[in-house]
């Protein structure tokens, strides 16, 4: 009897806790259908009195959210792929390839996990102006292409490949690409799709970087662009509740489909420290 | 013929990593050398830049608003205890395997996930006084407090609303609720629920059969067990902290009201991107580096090694 009043307990207060942590989801969604009169009207209601879809239509309009959206996909996806080739590269000859100085390069490369954004942020803006990137595609996406922690998630799985397996690829006539491509690869799928969800979560939500390289309204992301409009129109929160909705939807989906891939990645982050 | 395969080894070795290492050198290690030199010139872009050795620290260091922001910085980190101590019960309370206990877990993990641009605007929306969520929320529990004790005489008068974002007393509290909701089911927790694995059950079962109660067996047994878990999540915390806040900053307060909000990542955007004064804000921007590297070496000289956390 004690027990199963303390499952009760627990249970109230796993729900508790999870209502205060989906509230303001289901607020933003209730607000993003709500008109703009009901908006500003006193008392608390979550339920809108007319649900008008509208507002997705009109935002759309007000601000040219497709080509955000589009610019974003893009990147993001450019990123993703940069960062996972990139890594898996450098993974591979860091884990597989013995080199003279491969170890001491490696914890090199490890150190510089630590330089704050902050300080890197002044000096590439400079060099990508010298390289005369600024407000282009090239710009928004090279210098997120290479991630020294990509490589250390992506060796730590290339480590546990069998050298069985690479000794047999060879004498079946593999160079080092035919094992990169055929075994190391294949067999490190779920640590590829571990990356490819951080780098795809973290280009997508990216902000600092996109914000000062990028100056025309034709190549702006979506953070971007949702926070100009975050300035221009702050209190028309029905747009911009259905604005940071439509936002928010891709990160949703490839979170609750790669869930498990983003937890152990997160327990093999912490390995860095 | 050994000499060769070496030899060979170690070109492709090269072209793997030529690619990433181009990278890395193009836009991490180039680019800290040229902040580094930045930090000892004056430089504001439109004229060429002008060695002046130590001026921006000093002239840093007597900067009252430098030291403001500094302060404001700490401040925000206030609410890292607190984030910490609420993944842990988090954690606490999931550890079992529960029917629909993923359920619970993908909804505490959704505000870390999403946490952005589209986050801080509906914040900042949430924190609107007179229509948003918190006051809206906080109005009506106001109200059922009033009319409780209401019955007994008294009269607490109507709901004093804070101002929130734009009052330089609420700002900073708001924020720092915010960061405690955006992590307490993120990383953290998942990093607890990973140590709390680790612990042998027959410890947790020995100490039931000696007759030690739950919070005996937090306090001496989960509670130590756990200790290289959080002095990482601790420093982890601390290092994140001292960068953060750019993002929230200036999609909700843009540093005000009165600087009240403005962190030290959001000093060096605003001197250097909005101010042109490069050089300077190189020389905040190192200030940065070298708080993170103190928290850094402190992490690696006393905490636990890798294998804590592989599960």
């Amino acid at each position: 009897m004690k027990k199963k009043l303390h499952l009760l307990l627990r249970y109230l207060m796993l729900i508790l806790i999870g209502s205060s942590m989906a509230l303001p989801f289901i607020w933003m969604i209730s607000t993003s259908v709500k008109s703009e009169h009901e908006v500003f009207q006193p008392g608390f209601h979550l339920i809108p009195g007319v649900v008008k879809w509208d507002n997705y239509h009109e935002v759309t309009h007000q601000i040219p959210f497709a080509d955000y959206y589009w610019n974003s996909v893009v990147v993001s996806s450019s990123i993703t792929f940069g960062q996972v080739l990139t890594s898996a590269m450098a993974a591979f000859a860091f884990a597989r390839l013995r080199f003279p100085g491969r170890d001491r390069l490696f914890l090199f490369y490890l150190a510089t996990l630590m330089v704050p954004g902050a300080v890197l942020m002044i000096p590439n803006f400079i060099l990508l102006s010298h390289l005369r990137l600024i407000d282009t595609y090239a710009g928004l996406i090279l210098p997120s292409m290479f991630s020294a922690y990509g490589t250390f998630l992506l060796r730590q799985f290339f480590l546990t490949i069998p050298r069985e397996l690479e000794d047999a690829a060879r004498i079946d006539g593999c160079g080092y690409w035919g094992i990169f491509h055929h075994i190391a690869i294949p067999l490190s799928l779920p640590g590829i799709a571990t990356l490819a969800i951080f780098a795809f979560l973290g280009s997508w939500q990216s902000f600092f970087w996109p914000l000062i390289i990028t100056y025309s309204e034709e190549l702006k992301t979506l953070p971007v662009g949702l926070s100009a409009f975050n300035r221009l129109y702050g209190t028309r929160y029905t747009l911009l509740m259905a604005g940071s909705t439509m936002m928010l939807v891709p990160i949703v989906v490839v979170f609750l489909f790669g869930q498990r891939y983003f937890i152990s990645g997160i327990r093999l982050g912490a390995l860095k420290g | 013929m050994k000499l060769n395969d070496q030899h060979r080894e170690r070109i492709a070795a090269c072209l793997f990593l030529a690619p990433n290492l181009a990278g890395f050198f193009l836009f991490t290690l180039f680019p800290v050398i040229g902040s580094f030199v930045l930090a000892f010139t004056d430089w504001n872009i439109f004229t060429p830049p002008k060695f002046i050795g130590l001026a921006h620290f000093k002239t840093m260091f007597m900067t009252p608003d430098f030291w403001k922001y500094f302060w404001n910085t700490l401040v925000l980190m206030s609410g890292i205890p607190v984030s910490i101590a609420c993944s842990l019960a988090l954690a606490l309370l999931m550890k079992d395997k529960l029917p629909g206990i993923a359920l619970f877990r993908t909804l505490y993990f959704l505000p870390t996930v999403s946490s952005g641009v589209a986050l801080f605007i509906l914040w900042r929306w949430i924190y609107n006084p007179d229509f948003g969520l918190m006051n809206q929320f906080l109005g009506a529990l106001w109200e059922a407090g009033a009319w409780f004790v209401g019955l007994f005489g008294f009269d607490p008068g109507p709901f004093p609303a804070p101002l929130w974002l734009s009052s330089e007393r609420w700002a900073k509290p708001a924020l720092i609720l915010m960061g405690i909701w955006l992590s307490a089911g993120g990383p953290n927790m998942v990093l607890y629920l990973a140590g709390l694995q680790q612990i042998p059950k027959e410890l947790i079962e020995a100490a039931g059969i000696d007759g030690a109660g739950h919070w005996t067996t937090f306090r001496h047994i989960t509670w130590p067990m756990l200790a290289p878990t959080t002095f990482f999540i601790a420093v982890m915390s601390i290092i994140g902290g001292l960068q953060g806040g750019f993002e929230q900053v200036y999609i909700m307060t843009a540093g005000g009201p009165g600087g009240a909000t403005t962190t030290l990542s959001f000093y060096v955007y605003d001197k250097g991107f909005e101010w042109f004064e490069m050089g300077y804000a190189s020389a905040v921007a190192w200030f940065l580096f070298f708080m993170v590297f103190i928290a850094t070496l402190f992490q690696w000289k006393f905490g636990r090694g890798a294998e804590t956390y592989m599960g």
